[in-house]
Parts: structure tokens; C-alpha cells; sequence
């Protein structure tokens, strides 16, 4: 059964990143994205066992390094000083990628500008013609990873749908995204249906009647 | 004594880098970037350079002060747009400065490849997606592939923490990034390092690259 949480109102971001947490499952070798995706590691706790990469060559990273412990040459990749865990390892990129590509990383997490019902995922460009565009590692992550999670609104700041039946945005891969988490809802992809997993502030029907060119499903 | 030179200064180190070269710079953002060496080849005055590097430059100084001196024709890289990229972002906006843009993994596979005498690969990344246009495809165990160059450099400007004077190299921390691969990527590797120590004080298990890699040493400073 879908869990409708009607008696209170959306996630919190904190809640969000707590939710998404909840769902990387113990022991995982997991990469958290730039920005909110980030913010998903602080909600894992040591006894989960979860190692975190970070695509500049580190397994075993930490937290943000604060005082004494900044180093420029310990980064994450947005370039934040963060700190080494017990375990920790470094290597060099081409390492790096093949733990993606190879298909060791269990999870990756992942902001989105859309998302599209068959798991098609766009998140590196606008499209507009005047944006610079920048891939990073997005696309080698969408690629590689066993499962992609992305953390994004449902809607736009206009009120369209971001969760959509084909993306209108260049993609960043194809039918990769496995969940998206979203302050209303969690839902899943896969064989092209959208399964509502949970849901904060709303129900199934009222999603349903705000997403006209998907059809949404209960469990 | 091994093959690998060691410079006087960083002047001395890329005096000869020519005119239209590719250089491969190492660094992700400012870790591992080799900041004295830019700036020997920015007094040096080599142009219509293509730059390999991850980003296009950080704020006004090391290769954001390159493109700003106009010496850089075209720049290969995963990631250009960051919030102190004004300098690549202006150059770009005005047709000045060439991109090509290439996943980050990709990025580090084509660099790779050239050192390891790899004629090409075929890669998952980017099938399905705009990068993949004009790229020859093949579906492997029933998944798209892009045919992927190797990316040779006439040169490699690299930062590692420590060479002994055999030149071998170990880094630091994430500041390791695409040091290795870019020095076997290059006809001439050029590494600065904070400190040269004694043939035979680095332990063989931790050499991280053999000097076979490295053709020039120049040490600019004092360990961190």
C-alpha cells in the first residue's frame, strides 16, 4: 500500500535528504551529486556502512572539513573541503570512471531538471542557446551506476511538471533513473510506470491530477 | 640516473613549448592544478594552444590568466561553467575561444588511451545523448557504444606532491586527479613538485608514477 501522509504537509529538505538516506541500503558503495544530492550524507550514519566516491578520486570521504582540517588538496567534486574517513583511498580519474562505468557503485543521487516516466534523465543543459554547457560526470554516472535516485521538485518554478512523459531538455542518459525523491512524493520507475511509493502533504489522485500525461500508480 | 631531467626553474621547464601545441594541464578546479607552470608558460608566450583540462579556468589566475592572455585557441573539457569561470564564460560568449566538450570519464579514458597505446575504445557514455551526434556507434550486449579517440598531448603540465630523483612521482589526496594519466598521455611530461627527495626514501610499493612516464621535473616549492 502507498503510504499517504496526509496529516502533514511537504518533506523538509533535511526530511528529504533523511528519506533518501533511508533507501541507500547498508554496506553501499555510493556518489552524491553536487547540491541538494549532497546533502544525503548527512543522514548516513557510520554502523550503515555506506563508503562514499567522489568522482576526483577518492573512496572513504567525509564530511565537510572545517578549521584546521581545510586542505586544497582534499576536495570533493564541487570543489568543497572535505575530510578522510577510516578506509579511506585515493586514485586517479581514470580510475575514478571505471569504478562508475564498470558498475561498482551501488547508488548514485543525482539532481535533475527532468525526469521522464521511462527513466530517461536530463540534467547538464538548458538547451538555451546562449547556456555554456558543462557535463562533468553526470553522464558517465547515469551510465555506470546500478541505481540512479534523483532528488528534484516535481514541479518548476512556473508550475510545470518536471516528472514528464519525454524530456523536452538534451538528455544526460537513457531510461537510467530507478526513483525520484521529491518533497510530495517518492516514486518509482520501471517498464515505463511511474509507482507512487509514498507521499507528504498530497495523495495519489491530487498527484495524478497534477501530472495529466502520466499514469500514476499506487502499490 | 634515469632519463628524467630536472629544470632549473619552471621558465626553464616549458621553454620550449611550441606554438599550436596541445597541453594537457592536470588539476579538478584548483587541486593539482600546476599554478607555476602556467604562469612560466604564460611568460613564455606560446599561443594557439589547445588546452586539455577538466574546467576552463577558476578565477583570474593560473589557466583562467592563460585564455585571458588570448593564448588559448580551443579548450577540451567536462566542465567550463562554474561560478568563478568569468573569464572562459566571456571568451566563449564572444567566439573567441573553441570548446569541446566530453564526459569526464570519457575525458580521462581518451587521455588513457594514448598513453597506453590504445587506438580507440567504445564507450556507453553519452549514447542517447547530444554528445553522442557525429560519434560512430555499436551496440555491445545490447547497449549502445560511442566510438572514443585517444587524446595525445605535446606536452603535460602536471602537479604531484614529491619526485625522487629518479623521477618518480607519489601525489596527494585528491590532488592526484589526472596528473598519471596526463603525464602518458604526452610526448613531454612536465611535473612540478613541492619537493625532490633521494633516489631510494620513496618505497616502490608507493610510487603512484614511474619515471618512466616523467621527461621533466621542477621543483617549486616547499611541502604543504
Amino acid at each position: 500500500m502507498t503510504v499517504q501522509n496526509t496529516d502533514r504537509g511537504p518533506l523538509s529538505k533535511d526530511e528529504l535528504a533523511a528519506r533518501v538516506a533511508r533507501d541507500i541500503p547498508e554496506g553501499a558503495y555510493v556518489n552524491l551529486g553536487i547540491g541538494r544530492p549532497t546533502l544525503v550524507a548527512d543522514h548516513l550514519t557510520p554502523e550503515s556502512g555506506v563508503v562514499l566516491h567522489t568522482e576526483n578520486g577518492m573512496l572513504g570521504m567525509g564530511r565537510a572539513a572545517v578549521g584546521d582540517e581545510i586542505d586544497p588538496d582534499l576536495v570533493n567534486a564541487g570543489k568543497i573541503p572535505v575530510v578522510e574517513t577510516p578506509g579511506a583511498s585515493y586514485f586517479h580519474h581514470a580510475d575514478s570512471f571505471a569504478m562508475m562505468r564498470g558498475g561498482h557503485l551501488d547508488v548514485c543521487v543525482l539532481g535533475a531538471y527532468q525526469v521522464a516516466a521511462n527513466g530517461d534523465l536530463a540534467n547538464w543543459h538548458t538547451g538555451a542557446p546562449d547556456a555554456i554547457p558543462a557535463v562533468g560526470g553526470a553522464m558517465d554516472l547515469a551510465t555506470g551506476a546500478k541505481a540512479v535516485f534523483v532528488v528534484m521538485p516535481l514541479f518548476g518554478r512556473d508550475g510545470s511538471p518536471k516528472l514528464v512523459r519525454e524530456c523536452t531538455y538534451p538528455l544526460t542518459g537513457v531510461g537510467c533513473v530507478s526513483r525520484v525523491y521529491s518533497e510530495e512524493a517518492v516514486l518509482s520507475l520501471g517498464g515505463g510506470e511511474v509507482v507512487v511509493e509514498e507521499t507528504w502533504g498530497t495523495t495519489v489522485a491530487e498527484l495524478q491530477a497534477k501530472l495529466p500525461d502520466l499514469v500514476l500508480r499506487g502499490r | 640516473m634515469s632519463r628524467t631531467q630536472f629544470a632549473a626553474d619552471a621558465d626553464a621547464a616549458v621553454a620550449d613549448v611550441a606554438d599550436g601545441a596541445t597541453v594537457l594541464i592536470g588539476g579538478f578546479g584548483a587541486a593539482g592544478q600546476p599554478v607555476e607552470l602556467i604562469d612560466a608558460l604564460l611568460r613564455q608566450g606560446a599561443k594557439d594552444l589547445t588546452v586539455v583540462n577538466n574546467n576552463a579556468g577558476n578565477g583570474d589566475v593560473g589557466l583562467a590568466a592563460l585564455l585571458a592572455a588570448d593564448r588559448v585557441r580551443k579548450i577540451v573539457c567536462s566542465f567550463p561553467r562554474q561560478s568563478d569561470s568569468w573569464v572562459f564564460d566571456e571568451l566563449y560568449r564572444a567566439g573567441r575561444i573553441e570548446l569541446e566538450l566530453v564526459p569526464q570519464g570519457t575525458l580521462a579514458e581518451r587521455l588513457r588511451a594514448a598513453g597506453a597505446g590504445i587506438g580507440a575504445f567504445y564507450c556507453p557514455t553519452g549514447a542517447g545523448t547530444p554528445l553522442a551526434e557525429g560519434k560512430e556507434t555499436r551496440v555491445i550486449d545490447g547497449r549502445e557504444h560511442l566510438l572514443e579517440f585517444p587524446i595525445h598531448g605535446d606536452v603535460a603540465l602536471v602537479k604531484a606532491h614529491l619526485a625522487d630523483e629518479f623521477g618518480n612521482l607519489v601525489y596527494r589526496k585528491t590532488a592526484r586527479n589526472f596528473g598519471p594519466v596526463m603525464a602518458a598521455a604526452a610526448r613531454t611530461s612536465v611535473v612540478q613538485v613541492s619537493d625532490v627527495v633521494p633516489t631510494g626514501s620513496l618505497d616502490p610499493e608507493d610510487v603512484v608514477t614511474p619515471a618512466i612516464y616523467v621527461d621533466r621535473v621542477v621543483r617549486v616549492g616547499v611541502a604543504a
